[in-house]
């Protein structure tokens, strides 16, 4: 990379070793991907690792090294969910203990050690940090210093903005230094997409259904995708961004996509159409018949594979406003149908803190009405939830494509996890 | 037979002969590893149900070889800290170019552990087609890997 006097400087050790070290890192990190210089960082960081976790030691060392020597996120930054939540989620003493002791025991001194780095708030855990509700949302063309699959690709391609699929700790570093190296999706030939995706579905797909075949197929390559305008529209409203969230998360968990444009509707597909696509795209056609194969292929590792579920989650990534008014109607709706007042399998919505805040405000009668057909509301990421060698071994259900991906969890479309929970089993 | 393949060292290094698990898909690295880093298990055993290739195969200590590394972006924490514990695969072998979050993992625990993994990227599809679990890989500070 081409360094100027004064990152030279800081690489020489001119503010310091730790500071040189950051530099080296992110300049080792730039060269691998042939970055010819840095770029400045314009907006708020977000980081990826929220949850302390005691074998991760080696991460807080790290941290308390930037600590010890003084560096700061002037800027701020948003980070991921918590991890815990005894008074909302079903919880046995065994699974606190392990919990407390074994797992997140070192979750307070982290949290510490993020505050003393520049944490926006106390309430700044949320994966979904763009929401107009947590104060960093950034705006198009904005070059980001993020992690957190989820959070990058939404960036990327709702909002616009450019930020690379970064790893945790370097999100950080770019985060310390304001700037970061200039590479793929931060250039205008890395946004270019390199396979087309037809959607030829008799339906609207599921979006997380949809995010999992895609990303199974490109894996990190940026997707062009026609044929979704019956079901999104050409206009980004509050409806199509939580479909998008949902979609863009399983892209990324279940491939590595970090940006995907839809034609007629994400930002750079409206402005440059289908000069965005490379010469030799490839091609991918998504109808019924493909989604039922995809579907198919997630195993079922459950312990007893035929039991029936003892827990439902919704809410990864965390749940919009939308999103929550949605599920109570949802959820009324097919209470009515089944002749019940309650949920019967232990139901979890997870939204950021600032979002049930807002719901709990604006829209009282839905916030009331979801407590008494007995669905918990909480911020924890349940992945971390799942983490817990008993909670996996639960029968854990959920409507989320990464929440199955990295744990037993098995999935159900939105409509049959809503039939399910009513009843309490299949 | 022996044969070379010759590909681009991200992180330069020396490995003599070392069993080879192999991937053809990407390798979901939190998927792979969180479950024998959070049991505190002296070796990692892949613990992603979704890549039948290495799921339940012994990855500490081995020669890696896959195409990129895909999901979380914990990723390059994860191979930072499995690293800095002495846990980790002794090299990655990547077909294509490396990904930004492996990349992020090789290079941290380069400047910040006291260990580090051997990276090699851009080997080619043929690399990936031609070594088998098991096979013995060596690799050259120059980014040459032979596989017999």
């Amino acid at each position: 990379m081409k360094l100027t006097p004064e990152e030279q400087a800081i690489l020489e050790g001119q503010q310091g070793e730790t500071m040189a070290k950051v530099m080296k890192t992110l300049v080792l990190y730039g060269d691998a991907f042939g970055a010819a210089e840095f770029v400045p960082v314009s907006g708020k960081g977000h980081l990826v690792t929220s949850f302390g976790l005691s074998v991760l030691q080696p991460v807080f060392d790290v941290m308390e090294e930037l600590i010890a020597a003084g560096l700061k996120v002037e800027e701020t930054f948003t980070v991921d969910p918590r991890p815990l939540d005894y008074e909302n989620v079903p919880c046995s003493l065994l699974e606190k203990l392990i919990f407390s002791k074994m797992m997140y025991g070192a979750q307070q001194p982290y949290e510490a050690q993020l505050q003393k780095l520049g944490l926006k708030s106390d309430d700044s855990f949320s994966c979904t940090c763009y929401m107009e509700d947590l104060g960093n949302r950034p705006g198009k063309g904005d070059v980001l210093s993020w992690a957190e699959s989820s959070a990058v690709v939404f960036a990327n391609s709702v909002l616009g903005a450019r930020c690379n699929r970064n790893s945790g700790i370097i999100e950080l570093f770019g985060s310390l230094l304001g700037r970061v190296p200039e590479f793929d999706l931060l250039t205008d030939e890395g946004r270019k997409a390199s396979w087309v995706v037809e959607i030829k579905t008799s339906k609207k797909p599921e979006a997380q259904l949809l995010g999992s075949a895609i990303g199974m197929k490109v894996m990190e390559a940026v997707p062009f995708i026609r044929g979704m305008e019956p079901y999104l529209g050409t206009e980004l409203n509050d409806e199509n961004e939580s479909y998008l969230k949902d979609f863009g998360a399983a892209t990324a968990s279940n491939g590595a996509v970090g940006l995907y444009h839809i034609a007629n509707l994400t930002p750079e597909a409206k402005e440059l159409g289908e000069s965005l696509l490379l010469p030799g795209a490839k091609v991918y056609v998504i109808d019924d018949a493909e989604l039922q194969r995809v579907r198919k292929s997630y195993p079922n590792i459950w312990k007893k594979p035929d039991a029936q579920p003892k827990l439902c989650f919704i809410g990864c990534p965390h749940l919009s406003l939308a999103q929550l008014d949605a599920w109570e109607a949802r959820f009324a709706e097919e209470l009515r149908k089944q002749g019940k007042t309650k949920l019967a399998l232990p139901t979890v919505f997870s939204a950021a803190p600032e979002v049930l805040e807002h719901f709990a405000r604006e829209n009282r009668t839905a916030y009331n009405r979801l407590f008494s057909y007995g669905i918990r509301l909480t911020s924890i990421c349940p992945l971390m939830y799942m983490n817990n060698p008993l909670c996996s071994k639960k029968p854990v259900i959920t409507n989320s494509n990464k929440l199955r991906t990295y744990t037993s969890a098995r999935y159900f479309t939105d409509d049959e996890i809503t039939r399910i929970a009513v009843k309490g089993g299949f | 037979m022996a044969r070379t393949f010759k590909g681009r060292p991200v992180i330069a290094g020396e490995l003599p002969p070392t069993p080879a698990v192999v991937s053809r898909q990407g390798v979901n690295t939190l998927a792979s590893f969180q479950k024998s880093a959070l049991m505190h298990k002296k070796t990692v055993i892949c613990s992603d149900q979704n890549n039948p290739d290495i799921y339940n195969k012994e990855l500490t200590g081995k020669a890696l070889c896959l195409p990129q590394t895909i999901g979380s972006t914990t990723g390059g924490m994860v191979l930072f800290t499995v690293c800095s514990l002495g846990i980790a695969p002794a090299a990655m072998l990547f077909a294509e170019p490396i990904d930004s979050l492996a990349a992020a993992g090789v290079i941290l625990s380069e400047v910040w552990a006291k260990d580090h993994i051997i990276a090699v990227d851009t080997l080619g599809a043929e690399f990936l087609e031609y070594v088998q679990d098991g096979m013995q890989v060596s690799v050259g500070a120059d980014g040459v890997v032979t596989v017999a």
